[in-house]
């Protein structure tokens, strides 16, 4: 920092004194060509603004048309051919009405009281976090499934010709089929309720993470394979110290995917075959043509798909630190 | 150096390899009729322009790729598997990138079942020997190509193999590193008494460290000279005798150099 504001020749203006001092509270490494790089705290306000721009826009749009008031307007409402083109709330709620109907759809339906428990239990008995809570167990149980069934077949797919021979006509047979069209199948065989959903989500993650893993066994770089059979690498530990590792970064990307799929597979198991969870919810929402709860619902079904996608990314780049690739923040 | 000659450690009996491009027709000759015989102890350098065919023939004596036709045996049997006893420094070091500095070096002793306190003795000692400590816990990708060939030189010393290859082991290092890290592996060599077959395109390198080196041709790779280096250790770069050794192999070598060059003139004229 001291080289920022000490060195004459650094050709930084007199405001970045505030800043700079800010920032070495904040105890950021010592920044050494400062001037002619723009510093990455000194646009952050500029960067945040661009990224919430067309955002808001859109919100704001949405509510200018969707907004009953609006059509109250002096200027608009001599123009009811105008008006009459414009949804109604019960097709199009306003962004305000669906907060507020989220705030409802998350609250405590009872008042609080002691001898029902703790005050964070309380806080999330709410519906949403009841189905939330479903739709999220679904996915995880059904993932595990089927990644735990994918992966070890894909590593002996990978591992052994014989094996890949066995099993890749039938899979090659079976792959195309989206796991959707297996509903009335899942339906028929498990009836309704957590079963189908998790057959057909163990289905939906199957697939991306076996057929990553095949091909990240099967794309081991052999120079790795030379060096550990050099140093004596044989059978099991040259598979599970250096094929398996090597492999990571193929088996995380299927995983990744197949999670992506899970999470779709859940909403629409949850849409046919039970009565709970998040894709439950916005169906039984639209049978009250409450389409406000509808987008609640559809809001809280993308946080929480943000939720999962994050949370692959960190396990990603934590598993992934010794790979090139890996973003270069993590480093230390 | 001349009391145990009786069985050679590695015996290169009319050795040809070819490889063949997938669909059969391009064909180049890397090796043709390589008879070699290395002595227990014997400090061996192999020399030649490049692509004349010296990783390939190392790959066939670590046991990686079967030559086309004739024989290897290493300490005393038929080569047909690479293994611990020919601890091998890749040139493209093949380090582990999943694995930190100290794992890579660890590695092969795990694999040898050694306890672990040995196995941390010993790598840690080779580690502070290579300069390497303050990088222990970090992943090759975090090294220069000279620490991740120093990295690899560690994980080869570190198996204690009787015979030890080694592909252009120095050839990423500065010309300080590289010539203590030459005299290290003297000391090495001279302390526990291994056999090296070492590749380089280093002329003067081969010629400060080597007791016979091989001078390859180009296309195919066949055996050009053996010339033995009777020096006595440690030697003299600026030497008369030193210089007078490396003029001779420069011509040997710049002769095969010019060969491949007209070679390959000849190549892309006729295309
Ligand atoms: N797997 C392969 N398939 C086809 N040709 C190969 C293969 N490996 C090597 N060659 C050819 O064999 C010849 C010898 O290669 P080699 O790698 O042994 O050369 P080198 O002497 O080690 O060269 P350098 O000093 O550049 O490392 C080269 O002409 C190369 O093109
Ligand atoms: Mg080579």
């Amino acid at each position: 920092m001291n080289s920022v504001t000490a060195n004459p020749s650094a050709q930084t203006p007199a405001t970045t004194d505030a800043t700079a001092v800010a920032a070495s509270n904040a105890q950021q490494p010592p920044a050494v060509a400062t001037a002619r790089v723009s510093l990455p705290w000194q646009n952050a306000p500029a960067k945040l603004a661009q990224s919430l721009a067309v955002p808001l826009l859109m919100l704001l749009l949405w509510q200018f048309i969707s907004d009953p008031r609006v059509k109250e307007w002096p200027l608009l409402k001599h123009h009811p051919a105008l008006i009459a083109r414009l949804p109604s709330a019960q097709i199009l709620p306003p962004p305000t009405q669906v907060l507020r109907k989220w705030i409802e759809y998350s609250e405590p339906t009872q008042p609080y009281s002691a001898e029902q428990g703790s005050y964070v239990r309380w806080l999330f008995s709410g519906e949403l976090w009841d189905d939330a809570f479903a739709s999220l167990q679904r996915v995880v149980v059904g993932f595990i499934i089927g990644a735990g069934l994918a992966l070890p077949l894909g590593l002996f797919m990978g591992a052994s010709d014989t094996v890949y021979r066995f099993f890749n006509p039938l899979l090659q047979v079976l792959r195309p089929i989206p796991p959707i069209a297996y509903i009335p199948l899942s339906i028929l065989w498990f009836g309704l309720g957590n079963k189908p959903a998790w057959f057909l989500i163990s289905l939906g993650a199957f697939f991306p993470v076996l057929v990553n893993t095949i091909s990240g066994v099967r794309n081991v770089d052999g120079i790795f394979l030379r060096a550990a059979r050099n140093l004596g690498a044989r059978g099991f530990t040259l598979f599970w110290r250096v094929i398996l590792p090597a492999a990571t970064p193929y088996i995380l990307t299927g995983a990744r995917v197949g999670i992506g799929v899970a999470f779709i597979c859940v909403i629409v198991a949850e849409m046919v075959a039970t009565n709970n969870g998040l894709g439950w919810r916005i169906t039984e929402a639209r049978e009250f043509f409450w389409s406000d709860k509808i987008i609640a619902g559809m809001i809280s079904i993308g946080l929480l798909g943000l939720g999962l996608d994050t949370l692959m990314d960190r396990l990603n780049s934590y598993l992934l630190r010794w790979h090139r690739g890996a973003d270069a923040g993590a480093n230390n | 150096m001349t009391t145990k000659r009786a069985t050679p450690r590695i015996e290169v009996v009319g050795v040809q390899k070819v490889f063949r491009s997938r669909d059969g027709r391009e064909v180049v000759q890397a090796l043709r009729d390589i008879n070699l015989e290395i002595f227990d102890g014997e400090f061996i350098c192999i020399l030649g322009p490049s692509g004349c065919g010296k990783s390939t023939l190392l790959n066939a004596i670590a046991g990686f790729s079967r030559p086309t036709a004739g024989r290897l045996v290493a300490n005393g049997r038929v080569v047909t598997a690479p293994g611990p006893d020919r601890a091998m420094v890749f040139q493209e070091y093949a380090l582990f990138p999943w694995m930190t500095v100290w794992d890579n070096v660890a590695f092969g002793l795990q694999l040898a079942c050694k306890p672990k306190a040995e196995i941390r003795a010993k790598v840690d000692a080779l580690l502070a020997k290579l300069a390497l400590t303050d990088f222990r816990d970090r992943f090759p990708k975090d090294l220069s190509g000279g620490m991740k060939q120093r990295v690899a030189i560690a994980r080869c010393l570190a198996l204690d193999s009787p015979t030890l290859l080694m592909d252009e082991p120095f050839g990423a290092l500065d010309a300080l590193t590289r010539r203590s890290l030459q005299d290290e592996l003297l000391r090495i060599w001279q302390d526990f008494r291994r056999t090296i077959v070492f590749v380089t395109h280093g002329i003067d390198e081969s010629i400060y460290i080597a007791d016979r080196i091989i001078v390859m041709t180009y296309r195919p790779g066949t055996i050009k000279q053996i010339v033995p280096i009777t020096l006595p250790r440690p030697r003299d770069p600026s030497s008369p005798e030193f210089n007078a050794i490396e003029r001779e192999l420069t011509r040997l070598v710049m002769e095969e150099q010019l060969r491949h060059q007209k070679d390959e003139a000849r190549a892309t004229a006729g295309h």
